[in-house]
Formats: structure tokens, C-alpha cells, sequence
């Protein structure tokens, strides 16, 4: 039988970190319920991210920054908040990525445990021989009524695994899942927010009823025991839950882990994944990781350390996200950001952004992928790619084969912070950018405060929504450049 | 190397309408107001028009598309009208076309009409907008204000200027705009301020406050051109003469190549070159008598004096804080007020800019008449610094 499993992983978790307490202080006099709640901070994507441009920027952090990507030839993206209901999700992350136009892609969403049915999807598919290397990449941005126990509860993040039969650092060992239409919430088809039943019922009557016959085939179809378990990875906002399940399902009370709360919140559909990122940064070689998730049934795979994960990890992944961090306490920001609240954005929001969709993908290389040019007799290199070389030395026409800028490192050379635009986030910043070997772009500047820009600031490339069409329901994406905070 | 238009061409007349918040008046209003001075001062008939060249930038909110919007505000007789835009240098490129049309002998006399009718947008500051339907896909969410002020950093930072003193040289050139936008009756701000009062102004896009940028306001400039013979039989003397007329355009070499250090105009210093050529200046810092250049922001200005090489480089805003550029000093810069203190109608900018060296040298300018001007150099910037279009222009007597 062919050994199948994971051979690189990578998640996003973004910077800002929206302090709980700020939250239920705000909200004492309507919910002062939720003054329980007030303990530590969860992830608060950016005005400009969402599952898409966050399960990208994991992909990015699994598949590392060699340009070439030509082995992936499949692509899962699993979420319950993708952008676009009828847009093939995973054709954007595919683009975005510079993926070869010959590689399968799915979205993947309906549940909770969506996650790990898309991995659970591209095993099988790899070891059935159908692709070579996956991608599955998972993004959460879940938006919940302000002063609900949910906006506490939820946290930002994406994670991203390859899958393959080669060099890996995990090897998959058993499946399990049940499904069952068990309603602990839902959100209809034209609905802004989840509503959900009671908890007790969800506890006692569903995961502790519905998970374990799930883990309990997963471990059968690995030929290993519940006590083996040394990481149980299982997303839950009850207190205690997992380690219930452990009790039920006979693993190791050690095994159970950290479920995040404290530093980030839960991330939905790509919670378990978030998890099983974070499980594989602290494992060492035969530690056997069990990843389980609730949702209408439940999902459980096995996986077995293997000697790889003492030299192969990501550059972030959930450990290096978790430490680039920067507190966030004004929670009229995360509203505004996440769209509670009517506000007044001024005459010059007004300006249209219907997006021509010819123009969009006549340009997709140079928009999603952030491909330019380099011509192959002078070596200069441009954004975008143009028939006509920018080179005032050497006009060389239809020279210029693509290359890619989007894992180049760059240096702001000119910049200002903008008042006057209208910016979800203002002060606009942005500036020109100069890459390493060549090219330059002027470009919005992202994640960054007054006093953080300055001439030669040492900048990276991220995907990120680069206007929102409110009007048609579309929404832009682009590249932008944001501090590199390891550089 | 062609010949060039020196002294080929002379100004028959100019007009200019009052620039600011023309509640009172739309594009037509202010263009008729421009073109019946400019009419009088020429001593012409409508019917002694051979052609025309009419500038305005904005489609959205202004005034139309095409050349009917001029040719029917003004009643022309049905002779040809083209509708330039060219960024905010689109006034300098109308005057550019009516010039060339007389030297070419197509035309005995052209008029040249600039408007621009900004405040119908509902707000404060340039109306925003679309260009094509790829840029806004790509391009950063910015205003113009943001674009111009990456000037500073990159300046700061080629010339080790602090922070500070920049900041304190480019509200120097707003204090000295404003001193000579005070005696200016048609400008829309005519109110002095003080460099404290312009350091300490509201941030629009750093590092440039309020009083760093220019107004926005309503105006429209004309101007009429036929030959000097023409002229003369007219019974015109003391001519204005046109010396020099070019226009650069950026080809993607600042935005796209690596060698642009985003401090300078690359066109200005280009279009410079080629205008003093054209008007056989050598030594412009000795001989150019004043200037009117796109001070749009504070930063512009202040660059644009070593671009147009009459500062060093990495000098200017030393000169700028020695008063060099002020009323009284080598090169007076400005003088009318400049975009500061009328405003920015930007298809009439440039136009206005030639009117006020043509007062100058015509010994009409007032309370801010400068002594025995010989040369006036106009220049008229569109874009932002990595991409525009940059006209340098110089006027001056007849024979110098």
C-alpha cells in the first residue's frame, strides 16, 4: 500500500490581536453575561482579509518561496465564509499562487468540519494516484452579531498542508467520519449570521454522541489504540470538551491539546487544520497526532510523526503567526472592519468599483499572481510584463518571459501616509517598491500604523482584497507590500 | 535639430476669469468671462478666429467631452475646435496646439480656452475617479496630495534633509505664495499666513498639511496667438513673444526601471533642457526673470526649482529658505499666487500661469508688477511624480 501523507504545512493567523476584555467592556451594560468571556485576545483579520487572501498567505508559508510550484496538481480550499458562493474560491487561491492552470481545484465548505474533509478529500486522492501533490489550504473569517458570545469566541487564521507520497513529515494512518443532520447551528443560504441551539444539547447529545464513533474508526483503520495518541487535536469552545472526549474515546489526558482560545479564538472550518499545524511545530519523530472536528457528524484522521520534522518546517507557521502579534483594543474598529455598524464614509467612497471582468482576466498573471516580465537578452525585470521593455537602454520587443514577484523580497523607496483617500484603515500608506533583482511597483503598504513606514523599510508581498464593490457584491484582489517583521 | 517656435509666435491677448468657489457660475459662464477679456485685449472680431484649442481634464463633473462645450458657450463660427486633456498640463497643451497652428500658417490667429469647474463634486479636494478599467485593478488607493508627497521622503532621504527642515522649506513656499496671492485680485485665496500657521496645519498626506496644497477651485484662462507681422498690423508693440514650448512624457522609466531615485521630475529636467535650448538660455538662473511653476503641493515646488535647474540639486530648498524664490528675490516665483492661491481648475492652470508672466512682461501686473521682467518660464505638471506629463513653456519680449 502506498504511504501517503503530509509533506509540508504553513498557516496565517493575522496580526491584529482583538483584546476580549475591550470587547465585553463594551458591551457590560447589554451582556453582562459575557464578562466570563473577558479572558485573553482573538485574531482580527484586517479590514483588507478574508478566508481567501488568509488561506493564501498559508498556502504561501507551506509551499515556501521557490517560484516554482509546477508539482502541485491539486487544490482544496475548504471554508464557511469564502467570498464567493458561485466563483470557484479555490480558482483565486490558484491564481494567486501562480499555480499551473492544469491542476485540479475545489472548494469545500457546508460545515464545521470542512477542514478536514478537504484533507481527508486530497489523501484519498493522492493515495488513489488521481494527484501527485495537494494543496489544501483552509480560511476562516466568520462574522458574528456584536455583543454574542460567537465575536468572542471566533478567532481569524488559515492552514495550509501539502499532501503527497513524498518526503513527509507526517504519514497519514486511518479516516474515520459520520455524518449525521445534527443542527447545533446554522446559516441559510441568504443569511448574515449563524443561529444557534442550546449548548448542553450540543455537548451531551452531539459531540459526545457523534465524534467518538469517528475517532474510533480513524484509530481502527490506523491499527493503533486510543493510549498511542500523543496529540489530540480537537477544536471546541466548551470548556473542557476535549478533554471529555478523551476520557470517552480512551486517550491520554496529555494528549489533548491546547485548543488556541487564549491567543486567537477558533477559526471555524479551519480550526482542526490551525490545530494539527500547530500539533506538528511541537512534535517529534512516531508521535501520533489525532485531528478530529464536529460538524452534522464528525471527521478524525491519524497521522504518525516522522523523522522529517526535525529539519523541515515553514517559515511562520501557527507558532511564528501566533508570535507576530500586535494588540488591538479599540473594538468599534473590529465592527467597523467586519461591517456591524452603518458608518459614514464620505462622498469619496462613492467612487465605483465594478470590476471589468475581462480586463480582470486578460491580467489575471499580473493581478492574482503578481507576475511581470523579464526580458531574456537584457535581464531587466518589470512589472507589468510589456511587449515593449521599459529598459531606456534597449527597447527589445517581445522579449520578456513571466516572472514572479510576489516571494521577492523589496525596500520602499518613496512613501506617504494619506489622509485624504478614502481607506478602511486610514492613513492610506503606500509608496513605491523596489525588489531584489530587479522591478519596482507602487503599491498600497498594509498592516502598518503611523511611524512604521520609512524610506528602505524592508517589505513582503501580500494578497489582500484590494477594494470591495458593495454595489455588485464583488470584491478585488491585489497584491500589497507590509513590513517583513523577520527581516 | 528643428528650429523651434522662438519669436515665430506672439500673444495677441489674454484673459482670465476670477478663480475660486464659483457658486455664482458654471463652465460656460467662466470660460465667456476668460475669452471676452481676452477678446478685448486682442481688439478682434470672433470672425477673425481661424481655429481653437480648448482644455479641460475632468469628464465626470465638468464640462463635456469634445469641442462643442467651447464652441457653444462662445458662439465661435463653426471653425475647428480640439479638446486637449493632457492631465493638469492640458491648459499648456491647448496654448501648445494654437501656437503651433500659427507657426504652421494653418491658422492667422488661434485662441487657446482652458476651464475647469470643480466645485459641483459635493466635497473638498479633486473628484475621485476611475482611469481605464485596468489601473484601478493595480494602482494604490491614493489621492493626489499622497502621490506628490513621496517626493519628500525620497528628497529627505537622497539629501540627508531632515524632516524638520524640509517641512519647515516647503511651508516657506506657501508662506511666500500666499504673501503674493494677497495682492492678487483674482486669486481665490488672498489672505497671507504664516509659517507657524502652515507647520502647524491639519495632516492631509504626510508630510503635507493643509497650506502644503494647493486650492480647489473653479476658473477658466485664454489666451490668443497669431504672428508678430500680424500682430503688428494690429497695431501691437511691445510684443510677447513665445520663446520656447515643450512637453515631456513619462515612458514608464521612473515606474517601472530601477533608476529613478523618486526625488526629481524626470520630464521637468528633460522639457527643461529642451526649452532653454529652444529659447537660447544658458544660464537660467541669471536669466529667466520669474517663473509660475505647477505648485500644486508645496514639495513639487521646491523640487522643481532644481529640476528646472535654477537651484542646485540637493540645494533648492536651501534657496527656497533664503527668499531666493520670494517677491524680492533672484527668480520670483509665483508671482500671481501660483496654484496655491487660485486654485487648480486644471484645465485652465496652465493658461492662467502664461497670463500672469504676460501681465508681467507687458508691465500690467499691478501692486505685483516686477521690475523690467525680460524672460517668464511657465511650468505646468500632470500626473505624479513616476507618471505625468511635464510642460515647460517660456515667454518673453520680443528679441530678448
Amino acid at each position: 500500500m502506498t504511504t501517503v501523507g503530509l509533506s509540508a504545512w504553513g498557516a496565517y493567523v493575522p496580526r491584529l490581536r482583538l483584546q476580549r476584555k475591550a470587547v465585553t467592556a463594551a458591551n457590560a451594560w447589554i451582556a453582562p453575561n459575557l464578562a466570563g468571556k473577558s479572558k485573553g485576545e482573538r485574531a482580527m483579520a484586517n479590514w483588507d482579509e478574508d478566508a481567501l487572501t488568509m488561506a493564501v498567505e498559508a498556502a504561501r508559508d507551506a509551499l515556501g518561496p521557490d517560484d516554482d510550484r509546477s508539482h502541485v496538481d491539486a487544490v482544496y480550499f475548504a471554508s464557511t465564509t469564502a467570498p464567493f458562493a458561485d466563483r470557484l474560491n479555490a480558482g483565486v487561491v490558484s491564481a494567486a499562487l501562480a499555480l499551473e492552470r492544469s491542476a485540479s481545484s475545489a472548494d469545500i465548505t457546508g460545515s464545521q468540519r470542512a477542514g478536514l474533509t478537504a484533507l481527508a478529500q486530497a489523501l484519498s486522492s493522492v493515495k488513489a494516484g488521481a494527484a501527485r501533490h495537494a494543496l489544501v489550504t483552509a480560511g476562516e473569517h466568520r462574522r458574528a452579531r456584536a455583543a454574542s458570545a460567537l465575536e468572542l469566541d471566533n478567532g481569524d487564521a488559515a492552514a495550509a498542508f501539502v499532501v503527497s507520497g513524498e518526503e513527509t513529515v507526517a504519514d497519514f494512518l486511518g479516516h474515520g467520519a459520520l455524518t449525521a443532520d445534527f443542527v447545533d447551528h446554522f446559516r441559510g443560504s441568504d443569511s448574515e449570521f449563524d443561529y444557534g441551539w442550546e449548548e448542553r444539547w450540543i455537548r451531551d447529545e452531539g459531540i459526545i454522541k457523534l465524534v467518538p464513533p469517528a475517532i474510533h474508526d480513524a484509530l481502527k483503520a490506523a491499527g493503533i489504540t486510543g493510549e498511542q495518541v500523543t496529540h489530540f487535536c480537537f477544536p471546541s469552545t466548551f470548556a473542557g470538551m476535549a478533554a471529555n472526549l478523551a476520557r470517552v474515546c480512551g486517550l491520554p489526558a496529555a494528549s489533548v491539546r491546547d485548543n488556541l482560545a487564549a491567543m486567537a479564538g477558533e477559526a471555524g472550518s479551519a480550526h482542526a487544520l490551525v490545530m494539527l499545524a500547530h500539533a506538528l511545530e511541537e512534535a517529534k519523530a512516531g508521535d501520533i497526532i489525532l485531528a478530529a472536528q464536529f460538524g452534522q457528524g464528525a471527521e478524525a484522521l491519524v497521522f504518525r510523526v516522522t523523522e522529517r520534522i526535525a529539519t523541515q518546517r515553514p517559515a511562520r507557521g501557527v507558532t511564528g503567526s501566533l508570535a507576530d502579534r500586535k494588540e488591538e483594543s479599540n473594538y468599534l474598529k473590529f465592527l467597523f472592519f467586519n461591517d456591524l455598524v452603518q458608518w459614514d464614509k464620505g462622498m469619496r467612497a462613492e467612487k465605483d468599483n465594478k470590476t471589468a471582468l475581462t480586463t480582470l482576466y486578460r491580467n489575471s498573471d499580473m493581478i492574482l499572481g503578481l507576475v511581470g516580465g523579464r526580458c531574456t537578452e537584457t535581464g531587466v525585470v518589470q512589472f507589468p510584463r510589456t511587449r515593449i521593455s521599459v529598459s531606456p537602454n534597449k527597447s527589445t520587443v517581445d522579449t520578456q518571459e513571466p516572472y514572479r514577484f510576489a516571494e521577492r523580497k523589496a525596500r520602499v523607496l518613496t512613501w506617504s501616509a494619506d489622509y485624504l483617500t478614502f481607506a478602511m484603515a486610514p492613513p492610506n500608506h503606500y509608496g513605491m517598491v523596489d525588489f531584489e533583482g530587479g522591478g519596482r511597483i507602487f503599491m498600497d503598504i498594509t498592516d502598518v500604523e503611523p511611524g512604521d513606514v520609512d524610506t528602505g523599510l524592508a517589505v513582503r508581498m501580500v494578497f489582500r482584497i484590494k477594494e470591495v464593490d458593495e454595489r455588485r457584491g464583488f470584491k478585488r484582489y491585489f497584491w500589497k507590500a507590509t513590513p517583513d517583521r523577520s527581516a | 535639430m528643428a528650429a523651434g517656435i522662438r519669436d515665430k509666435v506672439a500673444i495677441l491677448g489674454m484673459g482670465c476669469s476670477k478663480f475660486g468657489e464659483r457658486w455664482d457660475a458654471g463652465p460656460d459662464e467662466l470660460m465667456v468671462e476668460a475669452y471676452l477679456e481676452a477678446m478685448g485685449d486682442a481688439g478682434i472680431e470672433p470672425g477673425q478666429l481661424d481655429a481653437a484649442w480648448f482644455s479641460t481634464h475632468v469628464d465626470e463633473f465638468g464640462t463635456g467631452k469634445g469641442g462643442t462645450p467651447l464652441s457653444m458657450a462662445l458662439r465661435l463660427p463653426n471653425i475647428a475646435v480640439t479638446r486637449v486633456e493632457n492631465f493638469c498640463a492640458s491648459g499648456s497643451d491647448a496654448f501648445r496646439g494654437a501656437v503651433y497652428a500659427v507657426a504652421a500658417g494653418a491658422a492667422d490667429i488661434a485662441l487657446a480656452v482652458g476651464v475647469e469647474k470643480l466645485k459641483d463634486t459635493g466635497y473638498g479636494g479633486l473628484p475621485v475617479g476611475n482611469a481605464g478599467t485596468l489601473n484601478p485593478q493595480v494602482a494604490p488607493n491614493g489621492s493626489a496630495p499622497g502621490n506628490f508627497a513621496q517626493l519628500a521622503s525620497a528628497y529627505r532621504d537622497k539629501h540627508g534633509v531632515s524632516r524638520e527642515d524640509l517641512k519647515r522649506a516647503i511651508a516657506h513656499v506657501s508662506v511666500k505664495s500666499h504673501a503674493n496671492g494677497a495682492k492678487n485680485p483674482k486669486a481665490h485665496l488672498q489672505k497671507a499666513v504664516t509659517e507657524e500657521q502652515v507647520m502647524n496645519a491639519p495632516m492631509i498626506a504626510e508630510p503635507l498639511g493643509l497650506f502644503d496644497c494647493c486650492g480647489v477651485s473653479d476658473g477658466a484662462a485664454a489666451a490668443i496667438v497669431t504672428t508678430p507681422e500680424i500682430a503688428r498690423s494690429l497695431g501691437k508693440q511691445d510684443l510677447v513673444t513665445v520663446k520656447a514650448l515643450q512637453l515631456s512624457v513619462s515612458n514608464g522609466f521612473e515606474s517601472q526601471f530601477n533608476a529613478w531615485d523618486g526625488s526629481y521630475f524626470h520630464t521637468a529636467r528633460i522639457a527643461a533642457k529642451k526649452a532653454y535650448r529652444e529659447a537660447g538660455v544658458t544660464d537660467p538662473r541669471r536669466q529667466i526673470s520669474m517663473m509660475e511653476v505647477h505648485d500644486c503641493f508645496s514639495i513639487t515646488e521646491l523640487v522643481t526649482m532644481e529640476d528646472l535647474f535654477i537651484s542646485e540639486e540637493g540645494k533648492g530648498w536651501r534657496d527656497v529658505l533664503d527668499g531666493f524664490y520670494d517677491a524680492d528675490g533672484g527668480v520670483p516665483c509665483q508671482i500671481d499666487g501660483g496654484l496655491k492661491c487660485f486654485g487648480h481648475p486644471i484645465g485652465a492652470s496652465g493658461l492662467r500661469m502664461l497670463y500672469e508672466m504676460y501681465l508681467q512682461l507687458q508691465g500690467r501686473a499691478g501692486p505685483r508688477q516686477l521690475a523690467n521682467p525680460v524672460l517668464g518660464m511657465t511650468h505646468n505638471l500632470g500626473g505624479g511624480p513616476s507618471v505625468n506629463v511635464c510642460s515647460v513653456a517660456i515667454v518673453g519680449r520680443e528679441g530678448a
